[in-house]
């Protein structure tokens, strides 16, 4: 049974659609990536997996369990963590705080859960007395991920991880990314830099208008010419 | 030496009577703001639905507070916390909640605040009718004369039984928000919804469990407040509405959202209330001899007369604004 199964996914904000039948599946301990054109509907697919927004046709199953339509913190219960892009840590409160309150529906896990995300973020140890707000763009984005991983996801969504870093923890990121996979969390996210997402990626969905183009192995998708031409610039 | 025990009586421990209550409606403010951003006007009447709950309660079991030793009012102020925040959470549920479900700008929170604080005290006046009442029901208020080892220090300091009370309660609730806030696990949750309220949902925080924890805390911090300051005076239907503008001020003196900046706001204002008042005129009698005579012949030299009491905090609350709208903690900009 796959992790994640979505089918013929609608939705969007208001009366207007931005999702008009995405299909998605994810096995777990894979990463899935969606990229796309800008307005394509990836980051809405995220948040219609993640309850935050409402999905109006079609289906969205956690190992089987339907869950589309659920509030976030009842998907956060099942074992689903998401990542916003921006605003994605709690500025004025330290970077340990910013972590408990990840395990906050599983306050038993702190500890154990703490010792494994600085094992995943070394620097984040250092760090952790210190306010989130203080720290730089690429830390931060170890606490959102951090946040993420302390109530023990099995499935984490990410909503480009490395917007706006410089080159260099850009890679740093999607090394963590591939080593908090490894540890056995199925990964879904939406990603600017495609190939390289594509690169680390099992599945990649190529969204467009609200619908998949491609959906292959990122293996694949980056062999394809037509993919390679559209979306990837050339 | 006797200008010394008239300032110590005028202005230190009167200031930081008004300091305390203001510090304390304030903190109250601050919470309800930064979780539901919206100034809640009905503040002030919360407080005094606590205070009108400790007169009720005193004269339903007098006596309460003998066997203790301390006054009735104070024995029977958790139970009329307990009231007034569950008060606080009805409110909630009956008035503002339906408003935030629609998703209505905070303007609309704020004239609801409005309405809820004319039916408060409407009710209020309703049962305990629009003239002062003594909180010390069964017993009597105790004033202590300290006088001063000090040779021609002939008035003594004099402090009240609730001014002491107060101190003492002011600080433990200080204290003990601060360890609210800092080392439990809703305590944090509540300033992470405060930084952040949409990250704080997709943690997995049940955003109306911290909603109503503000009100519970909100609540009781504000019959603490109301009961403390109708101890000290006298309890009324519009005593702590009149309190309004000061406490406002010192939220936003000292930066909405900052529990801590309240705190030091509430004490900048009571402080700067009590000095705008003081008569000056007082201290200046021991340098009489060598001070200009236009100086000394006026027998009072307050900025403004107690009267206008009200203007400081208005005054402070416009040059905050003007000057530095975040406050000294650079809180949010109501």
């Amino acid at each position: 049974m796959p992790l994640l199964d979505a089918r013929d996914v609608h939705g969007g904000y208001g009366g207007m659609n931005i999702l008009n039948g995405v299909d998605m599946t994810i096995e777990a301990d894979e990463i899935g990536v969606i990229v796309g054109p800008n307005g394509a509907g990836k980051s809405t697919m995220l948040k219609a997996i993640f309850g935050l927004l409402h999905v109006s046709q079609g289906e969205i199953l956690l190992r089987g369990e339907p869950i589309h339509n659920l509030p976030p913190n009842k998907l956060v219960q099942k074992g689903m963590g998401f990542v916003p892009q921006e605003h994605n840590v709690f500025p004025s409160l330290t970077v340990k705080e910013n972590l408990e309150m990840g395990a906050f529906l599983k306050p038993d896990n702190v500890k154990r859960m703490l010792k494994q995300v600085y094992e995943f973020f070394p620097p984040l140890h250092d760090k952790r007395h210190q306010p989130a707000g203080e720290l730089s763009g690429g830390q931060r984005q170890m606490v959102a991920m951090g946040r993420a991983l302390m109530a023990e996801p099995s499935l984490l969504l990410l909503d480009e991880p490395t917007a706006g870093l410089s080159p260099l923890f850009m890679n740093e990121i999607f090394e963590q990314v591939k080593l908090v996979n490894s540890a056995g969390v199925g990964i879904l996210m939406v990603e600017q830099n495609a190939k390289q997402a594509l690169a680390i990626a099992d599945r990649g969905f190529v969204l467009a208008a609200g619908q998949n183009r491609f959906t292959d192995t990122g293996a694949a998708l980056l062999a394809d010419p037509e993919v390679a031409k559209s979306f990837l610039g050339g | 030496m006797n200008e010394l025990v008239f300032f110590i009586n005028n202005v230190v421990i009167a200031g930081s009577v008004s300091g305390s209550i203001y510090a304390i409606g304030a903190v109250g403010v601050t919470l309800i703001f930064s979780i539901m951003r919206f100034a809640h006007f009905a503040h002030g009447d919360m407080m005094t639905f606590g205070a009108f709950m400790v007169l009720l309660l005193t004269t339903a079991f007098p006596g309460a507070g003998a066997a203790f030793g301390v006054p009735s009012a104070l024995i029977l102020l958790p139970l009329a916390m307990a009231l007034t925040a569950l008060l606080a959470v009805g409110i909630d549920k009956a008035f503002y909640k339906p408003l935030r479900a629609h998703g209505v700008k905070p303007i609309v929170l704020v004239i609801g605040s409005l309405g809820v604080t004319l039916m408060l005290q409407g009710l209020i006046r309703l049962f305990a009718g629009t003239s002062g009442q003594s909180l010390y029901v069964d017993d009597r208020k105790e004033i202590f004369r300290l006088a001063l080892p000090f040779e021609g220090a002939r008035a003594p300091v004099v402090i009240t039984e609730p001014q002491l009370y107060l101190f003492v309660i002011t600080l433990v609730a200080v204290i003990g928000l601060h360890l609210f806030l800092n080392r439990s696990r809703l305590g944090k949750a509540m300033r992470a919804m405060s930084d952040n309220p949409d990250l704080a949902q997709a943690s997995g925080i049940n955003t109306n469990t911290i909603v109503a924890v503000t009100w519970v805390i909100a609540g009781g911090l504000a019959a603490i407040a109301g009961t403390l300051l109708s101890l000290d005076v006298t309890f009324k239907p519009d005593l702590s509405f009149f309190l309004l503008l000061p406490i406002f001020a010192a939220a936003i003196v000292g930066g909405v959202g900052h529990p801590y900046g309240a705190v030091a706001g509430g004490f900048v204002v009571g402080f700067a209330e009590t000095l705008a008042v003081f008569n000056w005129s007082v201290m200046l009698r021991p340098f009489r001899d060598s001070l200009p005579e236009w100086l000394t012949q006026s027998g009072n030299l307050a900025f403004v007369g107690t009267e206008y009491k009200i203007v400081v905090p208005f005054f402070i609350l416009v040059v905050i604004l003007v000057w530095r709208p975040t406050g000294i903690f650079k809180g949010k900009v109501i």
